[in-house]
């Protein structure tokens, strides 16, 4: 109606646009000043998936699975989506567990957690549980099975090879090698599974998803590129033979001792077993913990791998090697001979020898076959006090030199971990200990495998390896290839050829000879495989206990190592039997049944009623009970009294600090 | 005159029909984006809001279509008639209304779900322009002045009875309306000073606020010092402005605070605020009691994240994270500015802003260009309440006003608000075609 214009259009006008100027104005500070609100936004909204690959599988050397992943279930449970309806007493039947069991787990649940999100409801379901829920699980609305890998194992054997994966703790994660993992990763504990964790366990992904208010994961954060993707762990392929490893650990069950078989042209191990075995199934999944505690336990402790950390005095099947350094070193001749009579007796106390008749040392040869305790003693005698090494000092590092070679009294490098040492003792180890007065006759025993020489099995079995190869070796080791790859890096060391001195092949020729004869007409008659040339030596190690300061004389160990075929070395053997007796008896015909299967497949019908004879015997003495449960108590009381001792000291210097602050309160109080 | 006029759909004013279709593609958008999900198999989902929203915006249209076909004159003939028949549907709400988190503004036909106290804006508004445009009104007298106020009110004190503080509210931004009609300047500065004491009173600090406003007082004095000199009357006055000014923000509150109201009364009023209680009149905490969050607290903080986490540029569309997820409350509908806020940062926000203030200034254009008064007024009243709206709701989402709950015209999800917004703009354009018409 009013033709001239009203002023007041533009105070409104200037309110609309003053007013929204002020919003402009805190919205260009609240979104390009205020930063926090930036990380806020992501910290309430992404969330980082940690995808696990699967862990690699182990096979053996002929391709079979012994090590792979397979999948379990745990149940999870969104309480909000439960219905009112729900059937718990079907449910529950399901499950195996009553309506008190499900209460107290939903309210454990509920109490953990807001009612949207999902939370674990039972952990690692067994088979029968999985499949009855998965018979019903429409009707179970809320619950769902979520999958997770675990370990399993294809048989129950190797298990001490093979070793087990458990959840990082706390205090592994402080250390630098796990720097990279995180609480709830899984880690090898022992076995190859430690040994290769970097190549097994693969490179976990990362996925940033979005997630909603109520922690739920949603889309892909940016369409996911910001993600990095797993990559699987890769695969071990064994030079082990699976068959033969479960055949040694049928043969060696209910004794105590352990069996080392390796291809001595590659230094590939082919079976190891440490008796008594353990199922590895037992030590994976929810019951891990538990079982592992019930193993621990057991007085014939299973859980310690003797074949690498066992050492024994190795006896006689340390002589081939005594012989053969007093061969190479020039010491004695194939034809040197010695008259036994029955015992040793050029040092003061006589030193018993098993054979009495006359001539059964005449040379090398037969002395080796007979196993002369007399002969070697002497043998080894003459090697230390060679005048050409100047004093018994020199001679005996010598010989020790010869042995370190060889890779005895030192970690062979075996791609399993915690492995043992043996011991040969050198001159300063006998300085040390006569304080410098002794001489051949004072260790004479370490000629003959006794005294304060000590071998772990592969060890002995490297030895053998040596002796078949004439003259060199490979670092014995269980894997062939990484990811299906020969060349790994990690694998270069164990290709690496080990000569031994330059020890001419006819000395060699010599003691195979020998031990050529060992089986065919000497100590291990019973080791004979026919159609393959086998050389092999007995072993019969006495032992002693220290229980409580007190030494007990116990049964012998039984001890045998060979390979063959002679010709054409395909497999070296070393089997330790504690407390069974003679090696000839045990040892032996548990190698040459081992090495006849390997060899030639299957072992022949005529050989039946050893094999029967090895499979029943029972060989674990009861004293290893009691031996047990005394070393054990006198651990507890020695950890006992050491806590006793912490404790009064801590109480000690406590009052000690009260009485100084005493002392002080009084001359404070004095002086005013 | 009328021989010589242009047939109807050139008679229609583009701008304001244009700003109107864009501002509710933008908000579809918008709760698209926050819908969407990537695992959607398809865009077209008749459960999800957007496509809801999508089918609003066609019933808008198709109203839009028959209000256009409608004779200007039936609005200003039906305004008394509307409005009466708005407040007894209020009433009605008031006793039949379905409690909806406490309020009863809602009524319930069937599935069939709406808000009068949305619509009754629409009547209040013609009803205001029939009186204003009244041959007989008179608006410099102080009667009419009470009518005009009367008619602007009486719905907002309906609404109040249906605990709707917030939508309530929004009647008292006709007095823009009625001030451009003659209202006098100090209703407008009373009424501005009365808001930014109260608001002030709150959010400042006592101490902050006692030196502000002694400033400005010394301010005022020294421009008008002349003025001062002379009489004793301004000077009596500005003393007794600052006295009460100061004696309400330093006494007044903090004693009602302290002594005069309860616990949860306090907690409600900071509430609405969104900012927590101070600790002074926080009497659980004096009892040594633990301090609790309050909802609408958590809301702002959730909306600020969202807004400052879009930055400059924003995440781009689909990628806010906040929105997406839902840790926004309601962030279909009052919230719904943080969808754009995060998603296509300052940016977008100052593009959309500009959109709503060219809608408005367009609107006051229009209205400024109309022969009869009943359009003129009409123009102002949808100005005014889409500028209360947008800008109370943009306010509380980045946390400059309470938290009251106010949808933003056009964008935010909700079939009563999407419609009586739209009858209001076809209206308006309706009316606007017929400028050179006089209408009564």
């Amino acid at each position: 109606m009013s033709a001239a214009q009203n002023p007041r259009q533009y105070v409104i006008s200037f309110i609309f646009i003053g007013v929204a100027s002020i919003i402009l104005l805190r919205l260009f500070f609240l979104q390009n000043f205020e930063s926090k609100y930036k990380i806020l936004a992501n910290d309430i909204a992404i969330y980082k998936k940690v995808v696990y690959p699967p862990r690699g599988a182990i096979l053996d050397r002929k391709g079979k699975v012994m090590l792979s992943n397979t999948t379990i279930y745990d149940l999870m449970v969104t309480p909000h989506n439960v219905p009112k309806t729900f059937d718990t007493a079907q449910f529950c039947a399901a499950l195996d567990i009553d309506k008190a069991g499900y209460k107290k787990i939903m309210e454990r649940v509920l109490s953990r957690n807001i009612d949207v999100r999902q939370s674990p409801f039972m952990e690692q379901l067994s088979q029968e549980q999985t499949a009855r829920f998965q018979e019903n699980a429409y009707m179970f609305t809320g619950f769902e099975l979520v999958e997770r890998n675990i370990r399993e194992y294809e048989n129950a054997s190797a298990g001490i090879v093979l070793g087990y994966i458990g959840e990082v703790s706390p205090e592994m994660l402080k250390r630098p090698r796990y720097a990279s993992y995180r609480q709830g990763d899984y880690t090898g504990f022992s076995g190859l599974e430690l040994q290769y964790e970097e190549v097994l366990r693969g490179q976990r992904g990362v996925h940033y998803l979005e997630r909603d208010k109520f922690n739920r994961p949603r889309d892909p954060y940016r369409g996911g590129t910001l993600d990095s993707q797993e990559v699987s762990g890769k695969q071990l392929d064994l030079y082990l033979d699976a068959d033969l490893q479960a055949y040694a650990e049928k043969l060696m069950q209910n004794k105590i001792g352990s069996v080392v078989a390796i291809d001595p042209k590659t230094g590939g191990i082919l079976t190891m077993v440490s008796s008594p075995t353990y199922d590895p199934n037992l030590l994976r999944g929810r019951d891990r913990a538990k079982n592992y505690a019930m193993l621990y336990r057991l007085a014939t402790r299973p859980l310690f791998n003797r074949a690498i950390q066992a050492t024994y005095q190795p006896g006689s099947t340390i002589k081939p090697m005594t012989g053969l350094i007093a061969l190479a070193t020039g010491a004695i001749t194939p034809n040197f001979g010695l008259a036994c009579y029955g015992s040793y007796n050029y040092c003061g106390r006589p030193i018993k020898c098993e054979h009495k008749d006359a001539g059964h040392a005449a040379n090398f040869r037969l002395a080796l076959a007979h196993s002369c305790n007399s002969y070697f003693c002497h043998v080894f005698r003459l090697t230390i006090d060679y005048s050409k090494f100047g004093s018994v000092r020199d001679g005996l590092q010598v010989w020790h030199d010869y042995l370190s070679a060889i890779g005895f009294g030192r970690q062979t490098g075996v791609d399993i971990p915690f492995e043992g040492t043996g011991r040969v003792p050198d001159s300063a180890y006998y300085n040390d200990r006569y304080k410098f007065s002794w001489n051949s006759c004072t260790v004479v025993f370490v000629g003959m495998g006794q005294g304060e020489l000590s071998v772990t099995p592969l060890q002995m079995a490297n030895g053998m390896c040596m002796i078949a190869n004439k003259g060199y070796y490979y670092t014995p080791h269980f894997v062939k290839a990484i990811g299906r790859n020969e060349n790994d890096s990690l694998l270069r060391k164990y290709q690496e050829k080990h000569v031994v001195l330059n020890i001419p092949d006819t000395t060699f020729s010599i003691v195979q000879q020998a031990m050529q004869d060992v089986v065919e007409s000497g100590t291990a008659v019973g080791a004979k495989i026919e159609g393959i040339t086998v050389c092999a030596k007995t072993g019969t190690a006495e032992n002693k206990a220290i229980v409580n300061g007190e030494v007990i004389k116990m049964q012998n160990h039984s001890m045998f190592v060979a390979f063959a075929p002679r010709e054409n070395p395909k497999i070296a053997i070393a089997v330790a039997i504690e407390n069974a007796g003679f090696g000839a008896e045990w040892a032996a015909p548990i190698a040459s049944l081992l090495m006849e299967k390997y060899l030639k497949d299957s072992v022949s019908v005529k050989r039946k009623a050893v094999e029967d004879k090895m499979l029943n015997a029972h060989l674990i003495n009861k004293y290893v009970y009691t031996i047990d449960s005394v070393l054990r108590l006198h651990d507890a009381q020695v950890y006992a009294a050491r806590m006793e001792r912490k404790r009064i000291a801590d109480s000690t210097r406590s009052a000690n600090a009260e009485m100084m602050l005493e002392r002080w309160i009084n001359q404070k109080t004095r002086k005013k | 005159m009328s021989s010589l006029r242009k047939s109807l759909f050139y008679r229609i004013d583009g701008i304001v029909l244009a700003l109107y279709v864009a501002l509710v593609v933008v908000g579809i958008l918008a709760v698209f984006s926050v819908e969407h999900r990537t695992t959607d198999v398809s865009i077209i989902m008749m459960n999800k809001s957007y496509m809801k929203q999508l089918i609003w915006f066609g019933y808008s249209l198709l109203l839009g279509m028959m209000i256009l076909l409608t004779d200007s004159k039936f609005f200003s003939s039906f305004a008394f008639l509307a409005y009466t028949i708005g407040l007894a549907v209020l009433v009605v709400t008031i006793f039949a209304g379905v409690d909806v988190k406490g309020s009863r503004s809602w009524l319930g036909v069937g599935s069939f779900r709406f808000q009068p106290g949305e619509v009754a804006k629409i009547f209040t508004a013609m009803a205001l322009a029939k009186f204003l445009s009244l041959p007989e009104t008179n608006f410099k007298t102080l009667k009419h002045r009470l009518v005009g106020v009367a008619i602007a009110l009486t719905p907002a004190l309906l609404i109040i009875l249906q605990k709707e503080t917030g939508l309530a509210l929004v009647y008292f931004c006709f007095f823009l309306v009625m001030y451009r009609e003659g209202l006098p300047n100090t209703v407008l500065v009373i009424g501005f000073s009365a808001i930014a004491l109260v608001l002030t009173t709150i959010l400042l600090d006592r101490k902050v606020l006692f030196v502000a406003l002694t400033v400005v007082a010394g301010l005022v004095a020294w421009l008008m010092r002349t003025a001062l000199r002379r009489r004793w009357e301004p000077r009596a006055l500005l003393v007794g402005i600052w006295l009460f000014c100061i004696l309400f923000s330093q006494v007044a509150v903090p004693f009602a605070f302290k002594h005069v109201l309860q616990a949860h009364q306090i907690d409600r009023i900071y509430s609405i605020i969104g900012k927590d209680v101070p600790d002074e009149y926080n009497q659980r905490l004096v009892a040594g009691e633990e301090k609790k969050g309050n909802s609408s607290e958590y809301n702002v903080l959730q909306s600020k994240i969202a807004i400052g986490s879009g930055g400059f540029w924003g995440k781009g569309f689909l990628n806010g994270t906040s929105t997406k997820n839902q840790f926004v409350p309601e962030q279909n509908t009052d919230f719904i500015f943080c969808a754009i806020g995060e998603q296509f940062g300052f940016v977008g926000s100052a593009i959309l802003i500009v959109l709503y203030v060219s809608l408005m200034l367009r609107i006051i254009y229009v209205g400024e260009r109309q022969r009869s008064v009943f359009t003129r007024v009409y123009s102002y009243c949808v100005a005014s309440i889409l500028f209360f709206h947008f800008a109370v709701n943009i306010s509380m989402t980045v946390g400059l006003a309470p938290v009251i709950g106010i949808t933003l015209p056009f964008l935010s999800y909700g079939g009563s608000s999407l419609l009586s917004f739209s009858v209001l703009i076809f209206i308006l354009v309706r009316l606007d075609a017929d400028r050179q018409v006089l209408i009564r």
